[in-house]
């Protein structure tokens, strides 16, 4: 694919952008209530916590939720058709991403992830 | 005892390719819709609108030389016309104005200012962890809803299309619609469009139309003395659920099914005492789900529920009677143009479209990727 530009972590999202330079996923986890969330946030959503908020390894491996074929583009030199998909990870919490490795994905695939690496270091995950 | 509130006036700006720009089109929504309710803009006390500028309602009532005692440019897309008809009638309730003018329009067809990709903001979380998967913003989260619905209840892709469908039977009913004099579609035509974001084509996907409306609300009882039969609003309700595409667990749970609840509760009656309803047709599924979320089939029904002809013209349940987004007029944030619509089927007005003895209407919005909801339900007594 044709890589896309990523803006800069902020202060929230570093740690999780920092772990992709090491093909690592993570998801956020409250160590005061035990709630995992994606995307990184400042606050826990389920307690409020500003103060618990850790980063944990996931397994990368999950299943897809849903999944669409995109057959135009919304910005210049992007090959069509590819996959956008809702995967739910192991851990719980749902991520956006793609699905690389061919267009027949169904809802329920068993998916792992893999990486796009970007020009800065960091990588996005896919899934396959 | 709360004062009841009507809208008494309401118009289109000019629709299609305008090649004229916002403010002109405001200009028309507002000032038809002020002269169908015999008013001007020295009578407005309240301005209601968004998509102009970052301070909307603040640019718009400059525009007029108006100084308003109460404004709202609440920002939640398709549905934030149908969320300030609530926030309108509290204002005229609570004595903060008397005369609100309701308004939206939009030359995104003229100004090509429609990107498949959407708005790009970079300090939001979609930014980073969303845009760079080259989603389509907003077709393709309406396509994996349109996904996980048709998997979890089956069905199949031409059912769907009896949406598109029905809409083009109504929009050759309406010379103001986009595709009047279009000639009918079939399903299997939508199905077989260009796929843009599966399994959606371009076919279940809206227009990229210039358009706007306006919607003029103020006590029911000065409205008694007002040229028009006066359209009541009887009940509100809304909900917010998501910006993000991971937000939701439940893609085919809208939140439509909270916001028509609280309506319905709030105006006292059922689905069932609905005689014509609009609901936003984004794209197919949207408007689908929405009857189905409001209740007026049960859940996992709909697509079996719209398979009889019955939300086409002559059938049971009227449904987007304009012909929608989808054949009639989409200027991007369409909800305006539903209470216009709703207005005009309860004041008779509809001409060859019109439903026969409507009296009791429901203006469905959705904003965003299924993010806003809300649902108003008006009537006339008849």
């Amino acid at each position: 694919m044709s890589l896309p530009e990523v803006p800069p972590a902020d202060d929230v999202t570093t740690g999780w952008w920092d772990a992709t330079r090491e093909h690592r996923l993570m998801v956020q986890e409250c160590t005061q209530c035990g709630h995992l969330q994606h995307p990184p946030r400042a606050v826990c959503t389920a307690c409020s916590s500003m103060d618990h908020l850790e980063l944990r390894e996931t397994a990368g491996t999950g299943e897809v939720d849903a999944c669409t074929v995109i057959h135009r583009a919304p910005r210049p030199d992007v090959d069509v058709p590819y996959t956008v998909a809702r995967v739910r990870l192991t851990e719980g919490p749902l991520i956006l991403t793609r699905l690389v490795d061919g267009d027949q994905w169904a809802i329920g695939d068993q998916v792992n992830v893999g990486w796009t690496d970007l020009p800065d270091g960091r990588a996005l995950p896919v899934f396959h | 005892m709360t004062a009841r509130v009507a809208i008494v006036g309401a118009a289109e700006s000019d629709l299609g390719v305008t090649g004229k720009s916002i403010l002109t089109l405001q200009s028309q929504a507002v000032t038809r819709a002020l002269a169908d309710a015999g008013l001007t803009l020295a009578d407005v006390d309240g301005i209601a609108t968004t998509g102009i500028s970052r301070f909307s309602a603040t640019q718009l009532a400059d525009y007029f030389a108006i100084q308003p005692t109460w404004t709202d440019s609440t920002f939640a897309g398709g549905s934030a016309y149908e969320m300030m008809v609530a926030r309108a009638a509290q204002a005229i309730q609570a004595g903060q104005a008397t005369t609100i003018v309701i308004s939206f329009a939009s030359n995104q067809r003229s100004a090509k200012s429609r990107r498949l990709g959407g708005v790009h903001e970079p300090h939001i979380p979609e930014a980073q962890f969303e845009e760079p998967y080259d989603m389509l913003f907003p077709v393709s989260y309406y396509a994996m809803a349109a996904q996980q619905y048709l998997h979890k209840f089956g069905g199949t892709r031409e059912q769907l299309a009896e949406i598109a469908v029905a809409a083009r039977e109504w929009a050759l009913l309406n010379p103001k619609a986009f595709r009047y004099g279009k000639g009918p579609i079939t399903a299997e035509d939508v199905v077989t469009s260009a796929m843009i974001s599966s399994p959606l084509t371009v076919a279940d996907c809206c227009l990229v139309t210039d358009g706007g409306g306006a919607v003029v609300l103020t006590s029911l009882e000065r409205a008694r003395d007002l040229p028009r039969k006066p359209v009541e609003i009887l009940g509100y309700g809304e909900r917010t659920t998501n910006t993000s595409f991971t937000a939701v667990d439940d893609l085919t749970a809208p939140g439509a099914i909270g916001s028509g609840r609280d309506a319905f509760a709030r105006a006292g009656i059922t689905p069932a005492d609905v005689d014509v309803l609009q609901v936003y047709d984004s794209f197919t599924i949207t408007a689908a789900l929405s009857v189905e979320a409001l209740g007026f089939c049960g859940r996992g029904e709909v697509l079996g529920f719209i398979a009889d002809g019955r939300i086409r013209p002559g059938g049971a349940l009227p449904l987007n009677t304009s012909g929608g987004g989808l054949s009639y007029c989409h200027p991007g944030q369409y909800g305006i143009l539903l209470l216009v619509e709703a207005v005009r089927q309860l004041r008779g007005e509809s001409g060859d479209r019109q439903v026969e003895g409507a009296s009791t209407a429901v203006a469905h919005g959705t904003g965003g990727i299924l993010s806003t909801h809300a649902t108003v339900v008006l009537g006339v007594d008849r």
